[in-house]
């Protein structure tokens, strides 16, 4: 494969950043398995991200096992995920109600965190730090048992993250060709209706979302992992919006759409962003009015439409009229 | 005896400024099901239009009565050029309003720099035994009441408060009466930014103006209309004393920021046992 | 086991002051085809939603063979072999006819024979030659058919249609009528329905609803003869043709 080609190619800055665009499409993928398969918007991918990072810096810094702090990362995120999506799925709270709560919950998460600079709020060894946030938390290591772990160096990590992905990518592929995965589309699709067939909406809302969740705090964790830090900043609105801004763009519900998403927005805020985070975050801002307004379908697919339309001539015939079954 | 009225007011202002700072969400969610997510961003433009009133040797009263008209204005430029085009996309409106949350940010960031300009809070202090009540503080819970009056009497008893219910209810049929519908999305609109616009200009002695101003409040407005349901004004109002009180109460026993997570947590709660909000089973009207 | 597959008893369900439906005390026998006909507003489609779990009563109480319905979910109520087809056909448009009749007969049968029977209905409903079409491109009256063929690829015991031939015309609704006994072979039926010809062509028992209550039952020709009947509900139709 091309990617595993790249770190000799690219400079060891370069393998970095491509690491952490890696962390940002499995944060992606969340999203879209959520909002692309299932139809449920989360605005709070951000909270399961952070919470995710917070977990593995806690149990990074008190255990010194990053294996177990990435389990950790996992199951606290996929918690909250269940705590959440218990309250609002079985309480059947509408698409934009959930919408606005998974925002809230990000947004007070985002306070909480800010309002922990004072030395007593630490868990253990970790102190949670306020907006300064958590810092020392150990690199990602190879831990075999019996022997001293090995902290992986940029180019084994660019390797270890880019499995994550693949995995991650293959395991989310496997779920929504399951038949799972099709009564999942079919709750996209008209949730009243899958219920009155018979299928039991909320407990697969809820699945779904706490598998979503568990992804994102996996991002959460190898982030934490790979940049030895984490702060309040991973659940500011800009982050949030961010994640949807990525999954906007490369389309969703085709899981490939969440990763190209991520990486063409990445490249281009790292080439145009350099100037200042105020300018990147107008210019976020911007284009998430402008995607929403002129293509709502995801930027990628209606620019690939768009040029399938033109090489086509705009001679597509309307679809036939059948005459019936008789 | 003294400071039970004292921690009397402190609820009554806490659920004022509450109820303030939602009625403008709380209207346009309620009569367009519009959620707005710039509706912070509308609250620290208010804030912004009182700043520069001061600075420009107006008084904060002049600023605070400019407000809504500037943030109103706005309301029009934004329902124009953005919101008319999502009418019934509610999530993509989510999203379209969000993008534009960032931008305003982002913009009044640029302009204005990153900092907290401080408004000098006027009028004095009455002191009731050892304790004292800031008289600006009973100001906000009487806007807070009079801006509740305000757009009760407005929805209910003028004829564009008729003419805005009935087009909510049933667009086509007020166009057959020769009602234009984009005009009363675009004033009701209008009439949401302007509440935010005055609420943020109230709250700008007290908390300063900066540009992330709204985010000190959004969490909790989105909340309480959410919780306050279908019913706007009395839903919101009561969901705000409910709420209100309880991050109070768990405020005044830890730390304010064990306060919003308990408000967050009941809230969610309130949910699984409410889905449709506080005033989901009470008869819809305003 | 009991003969009785559906019974209410003082079933009511109130909105805000109105009493959509005021006390129904209906009783459907296994096998049974039953029409319910009633003027607009008369409760039937809101008396459908109770069955079906997507309101719940106010009072009353609904059993469907041993169940008591009003502690279900509507899940549990489809699982329990109630199947539903709507009066503007609820299908499934993004996804392929195949699709659609699998999701439905996937509840029933499980993964493994789920596939199969879902071939075996697109060949009973002659859609073998749409099975990828997406339901969204069929017309009005196809996508009717792949409703019907969801309902049949469940294998319900009681069938729940709402007005079934809306939009159709008098040919087609001559062959849903025909389909309507046909199902009835393997299933109790009850039929929401306004054509009085597509009524009287089911041959059936009927119920007339009427503000919320049962106004009369009985056969289309004993309805037909009541006076009152004739008067809230055939006049009031005839007046409205002329």
């Amino acid at each position: 494969m091309a990617l595993a080609a790249l770190p000799f190619l690219l400079s060891l800055f370069q393998v970095v950043q491509l690491t952490v665009f890696m962390i940002f499409c499995l944060l992606a993928l969340s999203l879209d398995l959520i909002w692309g398969f299932g139809g449920i918007l989360s605005f709070g991918q951000a909270a399961f991200f952070g919470v995710g990072g917070y977990a593995y810096g806690v149990i990074g810094i008190n255990s010194g096992r990053t294996a177990l702090a990435v389990v950790a990362a996992v199951v606290a995120a996929a918690l909250l995920a269940a705590l959440l999506g218990y309250f609002t799925f079985y309480g059947r709270v509408g698409a934009m109600y959930f919408a606005v709560i998974t925002l809230t919950v990000t947004l007070i998460l985002h306070q909480v965190m800010g309002s922990t600079a004072d030395p007593r709020y630490a868990v253990g060894a970790a102190r949670l730090g306020g907006y300064n946030g958590m810092t020392n938390i150990p690199s990602l290591a190879l831990e075999l048992p019996g022997r001293p772990s090995i902290v992986l160096e940029p180019v084994p990590l660019f390797y270890a993250v880019g499995a994550t992905l693949l995995l991650i990518v293959a395991l989310c592929r496997a779920l929504v060709r399951s038949s799972f995965g099709r009564v999942l589309r079919a709750i996209r699709e008209d949730e009243r209706r899958t219920e009155l067939l018979g299928y039991d909406i909320r407990w697969r809302k809820l699945l779904t979302f706490v598998i979503s969740g568990g992804i994102a705090g996996l991002a959460g964790g190898l982030f934490a992992g790979w940049g030895n830090f984490v702060n309040p900043q991973v659940f500011s609105l800009s982050q949030s919006a961010l994640v949807v801004i990525w999954v906007m763009v490369g389309g969703r519900g085709t899981l490939y759409g969440a990763v190209a998403g991520t990486l063409v927005v990445q490249f281009l805020t790292n080439y145009l962003g350099a100037a200042s985070v105020t300018y990147t975050t107008v210019l976020l801002g911007v284009a998430l009015v402008l995607i929403v307004l002129l293509f709502p379908r995801g930027l990628v697919p209606s620019l690939g439409l768009a040029a399938r339309r033109l090489a086509l001539g705009l001679a597509q015939a309307p679809p036939a009229e059948d005459s019936g079954p008789a | 005896m003294d400071l039970l009225a004292v921690t009397a007011f402190g609820t009554v202002y806490a659920i004022a400024t509450l109820v303030l700072l939602a009625l403008g969400l709380a209207v346009i969610f309620g009569m367009m099901g519009v959620i707005n997510l710039a509706q912070a961003e509308l609250l620290m433009l208010g804030a912004y239009t009182v700043l520069l009133a001061t600075s420009h040797g107006a008084s904060v009263w002049a600023g605070i009565a400019l407000a809504p008209l500037v943030v109103g204005l706005i309301g029009v430029v934004i329902e124009r050029t953005i919101i008319q085009f999502l009418y019934g996309r509610m999530l993509d409106t989510m999203l379209a309003t969000w993008g534009l949350s960032l931008a305003l940010v982002g913009t009044v960031t640029l302009v204005f720099g990153p900092t907290t300009e401080g408004i000098a809070t006027p009028l004095g202090y009455q002191t009731i035994g050892r304790y004292s009540i800031a008289h600006y503080n009973v100001f906000v819970v009487a806007v807070a009441l009079g801006a509740l009056g305000l757009t009760y009497g407005l929805f209910n008893y003028t004829g564009w408060g008729l003419v805005a219910r009935a087009t909510m209810q049933n667009a086509t049929m007020v166009a057959g009466l020769g009602v234009n519908p984009a005009r009363v999305y675009m004033a009701t609109f209008a009439y949401g930014s302007a509440l935010a616009g005055l609420g943020g200009a109230i709250m700008a002695p007290l908390t300063g103006v900066v540009p992330t101003l709204g985010l000190a409040f959004i969490a909790k407005i989105f909340i309480t209309v959410i919780v306050g349901g279908p019913v706007i004004l009395l839903g919101t109002t009561t969901s705000g004393a409910v709420l209100g009180l309880v991050e109070s109460i768990v405020s005044y026993a830890s730390t304010p920021m064990y306060g919003q997570v308990a408000m967050l947590a009941f809230a969610i709660v309130l949910l699984r046992l409410l889905p449709q909000g506080i005033s989901g089973f009470w008869r819809r009207g305003v | 086991m009991s003969d009785i597959v559906l019974e209410t008893r003082g079933l009511v369900k109130e909105f805000g002051g109105l009493r959509a439906v005021d006390g129904v005390d209906f009783v459907l026998r296994r096998g049974e085809l039953r029409c319910l006909i009633g003027p607009n507003g008369a409760g039937k489609s809101t008396f459908f939603h109770l069955l079906a779990g997507t309101l719940r009563p106010t009072a009353g109480g609904i059993r469907f063979k041993d169940l008591d319905l009003t502690r279900l979910e509507p899940h549990e109520i489809a699982r329990a072999g109630m199947g539903i087809k709507f009066q503007v056909p609820r299908v499934y448009d993004q996804l392929p006819v195949a699709e659609n009749l699998w999701l439905s007969a996937h509840v029933r049968h499980g993964r493994a024979a789920a596939g199969t029977v879902a071939d075996r209905v697109l060949d009973e409903i002659r859609f073998l030659q749409h099975r990828n079409t997406p339901v969204g491109h069929l017309s009005h009256g196809d996508r009717q058919w792949v409703e019907i063929g969801m309902v049949l690829a469940a294998e319900p015991e009681l069938i729940l249609l709402d007005e079934p031939t809306a939009g159709m015309t008098h040919a087609e609704a001559r062959r849903t009528a025909d389909l309507v006994r046909e199902i009835n072979r393997r299933a109790t039926v009850i039929v929401v329905e306004h054509d009085m010809d597509f009524v009287r062509h089911l041959a059936a028992g009927v119920t007339v609803l009427h503000r919320g209550a049962i106004l009369a039952q009985g056969s289309m020709d004993e309805i037909r003869d009541n006076p009152v009947v004739r008067d809230i509900y055939l006049g009031k139709r005839r007046r409205a043709r002329g």
